[in-house]
């Protein structure tokens, strides 16, 4: 079943912040996510297709069905909680089966399906523990189970795992996919935690002041961002605010950068923007009739387990790279067809 | 929601139920019997000496009593708080005694201990023993939650970091962080004080609402102007109570769960 | 929020750096702590191990005899009517006063009706006693404000039934401080009904009613049972309302002790020693048990 938002708009009163002029879908078994600054929009977006909100205008699809007019009680959806949002007077397995009580399933029945929903998750041992018992981790899980087990139309995340321990919220995101992959719905997840984003979600939007400014694949999102926003906001980056001096060359704070500058001609204000791991290190002197080798003053090197990051002082601003190598730097290359230049932020 | 239109017809009654005593009160206490209406019981409250009297009688006992409660709960709670947390239940059960001890009984009991100097039974300052009990309940809970939130024992570590002592930190860390809590304490303890009937009835001592009972035979007039200036008193300083609040909360509020995202 | 994680992680770290203490710590701790338990003991327990001393001891030593008079049909109308009283006003004041703190704080946001009902319910709660029962005097009572204007409509309330000095009009009477009082006590668990449990019953399909019924009500329950305990118990021992209405007239227990410290009854004052000693253990039973309750609302934050 699909979801999907048409011309959405909501404007929260008095604050000015919400969501405009959404317009997104949520294939069958597809998982997006949705990612963002603090008041983006985001969770917005997900409380407005929960049902939870009413949108000022637009259209709220679930299935070919408009549900704007919909309570939330009656969309079947499944959402799972920042805070787990667990009631605290039920065990386990009675939280779980909450929602087909609530549909008059009998007990016998539903305690069954809500231990074997239990299971799924791998709370399988606790289905009789209260929640003020379990840990973030396993609360979240029987969140889930709670969240799928009456066979919703598509399920919403609230940044199921910004509460959880670091190391914790690994195990736990592969887990959330584990879980979709396997039941095949729809999910839309709300996160500002663009590693979480990039390494589980089908596609990716990236929301900025009510708007979506790019949705795509990861690597899209990674390789080709549309501007400067989305290239800082996943990922690390360097962006270099320049002048088009002429065809191939852009002026920049750093120097000269070597491009392919297309369309563009002279004059035109762009943002140079390299990724870390595209540049090379180089172990001698740059090479001045080699296209994109510039020397630097190293600011930092620092060692990160996988990868080096090296900051370097050139012209007035700084070249970061990442590399492997344990070589010394004393100059670097900037392939310049890996160079992108995104237009200038407003 | 079940019929916005039943709610408010449902606060609307209770509004009155609460509303109308006070008006119908204050009517009272305008009214010249026969002849009308006109403000001669308030004025004759401001001559008649008997009626004064009690009034200053029950303000002294209050800051007699305020004075007690920061002579004798505030160290006691700061001191379990830094000191000896685990003494904490012993001053949580100090506090709920005077639930559990019911006014009259409290009474019943004192007047069979005290066959103490004559000089403390005979005045009326006795009484500030039993209203350090009745006010204790309410001062404890303004001091204690306030304390409970200041994470005293970080503040107690970097006190002592920087070279200050127990009295030090008591006088200059402690105490300054707890005044919205102190007001909160004294205030409270006024107005139980102001409004504290039994004790004093059965011990014979003429304070304010002994003297509104008394009063309110002969001349129900001036009885019900009593009555109003007890309200306005207590209305003024829970009003304090909550001006006191709102500001101290805009200074002191450095947030108890760190950083907010 | 990591509030479950960091207030364990709190303690931990509390519990690491918790030094032993000086022999100067030793010496504040005492001089500051002693002076408060020594007035307790004086003020509040002597009193209490006095008055059960004196509830049993007679003319000639040890005696039950005081306790036994207990059972005379005076006390046990005065035990009922208390009994009454304070379960009639404690229900009305769970019910009007469960509701007000509802509507004032049941949306979840802070509205300027919360603040205005706390601050009502702060100087309304305090409002008992003699000023209450003269208010109430003026306005119901047999030449009350509010009688007049009615017998002037045609409407005489006494005639059909109702007094003001009656169990009924102190029930009437106990409702104006106990509802704001109920309002005080459930407030802080009506405000931690948090509102994603009840945005997650919504999305699992729960009705309104169902939400009342399987969500709010369980989870209050502790709380609520908790607070009718404590407006029972409010009830149950005050004397100032009762005794300005009715003059010592209705059969109250706290009455009838008042009756005999004052000397307006011909009974022992052992008699009042032993009503003072069945009311507090009464009244500890009752604190007791709220607490018990209170404390399972706690285990679940």
């Amino acid at each position: 079943m699909t979801m999907a938002f048409e011309s959405i708009n909501y404007t929260y009163p008095g604050s000015g912040t919400g969501v405009h002029d959404l317009s997104m879908a949520i294939g069958p078994g597809e998982l997006v996510a949705l990612i963002g600054a603090s008041g983006s929009g985001k969770t917005t977006a997900l409380k407005l297709l929960a049902g939870f909100t009413q949108p000022q205008s637009g259209l709220i699809r679930i299935g070919d069905k408009d549900v704007t007019g919909v309570t939330a009680e009656e969309r079947r959806l499944g959402v799972v909680f920042q805070n787990y949002a667990l009631f605290p007077h039920l065990c386990a397995w009675e939280n779980v089966a909450f929602p087909l009580r609530v549909r008059g399933v009998p007990h016998a029945i539903r305690r069954a399906q809500a231990i074997q929903m239990l299971e799924r998750v791998g709370m399988g041992a606790r289905i009789g523990s209260m929640p003020h018992m379990l840990s973030g981790g396993q609360q979240q899980r029987v969140a889930l189970a709670r969240a799928l087990v009456f066979d919703p139309k598509g399920l919403l995340l609230d940044e199921p795992l910004s509460a959880l321990d670091a190391s914790l919220r690994v195990e736990m995101r592969d887990e959330i996919l584990r879980v979709q992959r396997q039941s095949g719905i729809a999910t839309l997840l709300v996160t500002h935690d663009q590693e979480e984003a990039l390494s589980i979600a089908d596609r990716v939007a990236v929301m900025r002041e009510g708007r979506i400014v790019q949705i795509g694949t990861p690597r899209v999102l990674y390789d080709t961002p549309v501007d400067a926003y989305v290239a800082g906001f996943v990922g690390q980056s360097n962006l270099w605010p320049g002048t088009v001096e002429r065809e191939g060359l852009v002026g920049t704070p750093v120097g000269p950068i070597a491009c392919v500058t297309g369309t563009r001609i002279r004059g035109d204000a762009v943002i140079v923007f390299v990724r870390p791991e595209w540049i090379e290190p180089l172990a001698r002197p740059p090479r001045a009739e080699v296209a994109g080798e510039i020397a630097g003053e190293t600011l930092s090197d620092r060692f990160l387990g996988p990868i080096r990051r090296i900051d370097l002082a050139v012209g007035t601003g700084m070249v970061r790279l990442e590399t492997h190598l344990r070589t010394p730097v004393s100059a670097v290359r900037i392939p310049p067809e890996r160079v992108r230049l995104l237009p200038p932020l407003e | 929601m079940i019929g916005k239109s039943l709610w408010i017809v449902f606060l609307a009654a209770l509004f009155i139920y609460f509303v109308l005593p006070l008006i119908m009160t204050v009517i009272f206490s305008l009214s010249r019997g026969q002849a009308g209406f006109g403000p001669d019981a308030y004025v004759a409250l401001l001559s008649r000496r008997d009626l004064l009297a009690p009034l200053w009688m029950s303000a002294q006992l209050a800051l007699a009593t305020v004075a007690c409660i920061l002579l004798f709960m505030v160290p006691a709670v700061i001191a379990v708080h830094l000191f000896a947390p685990r003494l904490r239940m012993l001053l949580e059960l100090a506090a709920i005694l005077p639930f559990v001890i019911p006014g009259i009984a409290l009474v019943a009991g004192l007047s069979v201990l005290i066959t103490g100097p004559g000089w403390l039974i005979g005045s009326p300052f006795f009484l500030t023993l039993p209203y350090f009990f009745l006010a204790l309940p309410y001062a404890y809970r303004a001091i204690d939650i306030a304390i409970s939130n200041l994470d005293l024992t970080q503040l107690r570590l970097a006190a002592a970091s920087l070279g200050a002592g127990v009295g030090r930190t008591i006088l200059w860390v402690v105490m300054p962080n707890l005044w919205p809590a102190l007001v909160n304490a004294a205030l409270m303890t006024f107005t139980v004080v102001l409004g504290e009937f039994t004790v004093a009835n059965i011990l014979l001592f003429q304070t304010f609402p002994v003297s509104i009972n008394l009063v309110a035979k002969s001349e129900p007039a001036e009885a019900a102007a009593l009555t109003i200036v007890s309200f306005l008193l207590t209305w003024v300083a829970l009003l304090i109570v909550l001006l006191v609040g709102r500001n101290s909360r805009k200074t002191f509020d450095t947030g108890r769960s760190g950083a907010s995202s | 929020m990591n509030s479950a994680h960091s207030n364990k992680h709190n303690r931990e770290v509390a519990a690491k750096t918790r030094r032993p203490l000086l022999p100067m710590h030793v010496l504040w701790a005492v001089a500051m702590i002693a002076p408060f338990l020594l007035l307790t003991v004086v003020g509040m327990i002597a009193p209490v191990i006095l008055l059960v001393a004196q509830s049993v001891s007679g003319p000639h030593g040890f005696t039950f005899d005081y306790i036994q008079s207990l059972a005379n049909p005076t006390y046990r109308l005065a035990a009922w009517n208390s009994i009454v009283l304070s379960f009639a006003s404690a229900s009305v004041s769970l019910a009007t006063g469960g509701v007000v703190a509802f509507i004032a704080f049941g949306s979840g946001t802070q509205s300027r009706l919360g603040a205005l009902v706390t601050s009502f319910s702060a100087v309304a709660a305090n409002f008992a006693g003699v000023p209450l029962a003269f208010a109430f005097i003026s306005t119901l009572g047999m030449f009350g404000l509010l009688t007049r204007v009615l017998r002037a409509g045609g409407i005489d309330i006494y005639a059909m039934g109702f007094s003001l000095y009656s169990i009924s009009g102190l029930t009437l009477v106990y409702t104006y401080f106990l509802t704001p009082l109920m309002v005080i006590l459930i407030t802080p668990a009506i405000r931690a009904v948090s509102q994603d449990w009840l945005a997650a019953a919504k999305s699992l399909g729960a009705n309104p009613g169902q939400r009342l019924r399987l969500v709010v009500l369980p989870i209050l329950a502790p709380s609520l049972i908790s607070a009718f305990i404590l407006l029972f118990g409010s009830a149950f021992s005050g004397y100032a309302t009762a005794y300005a209405l009715t003059s010592g007239n209705i059969v109250l227990l706290t009455t009838e002790i008042g009756n005999v410290l004052t000397g307006d009854v011909a009974s022992a004052p052992q008699t009042g020693a032993a009503l003072s000693v069945g009311m507090i253990v009464v009244m500890a039973v009752l604190v007791w048990i709220s607490r018990w309750f209170g404390q399972r609302t706690r285990r679940w934050k």
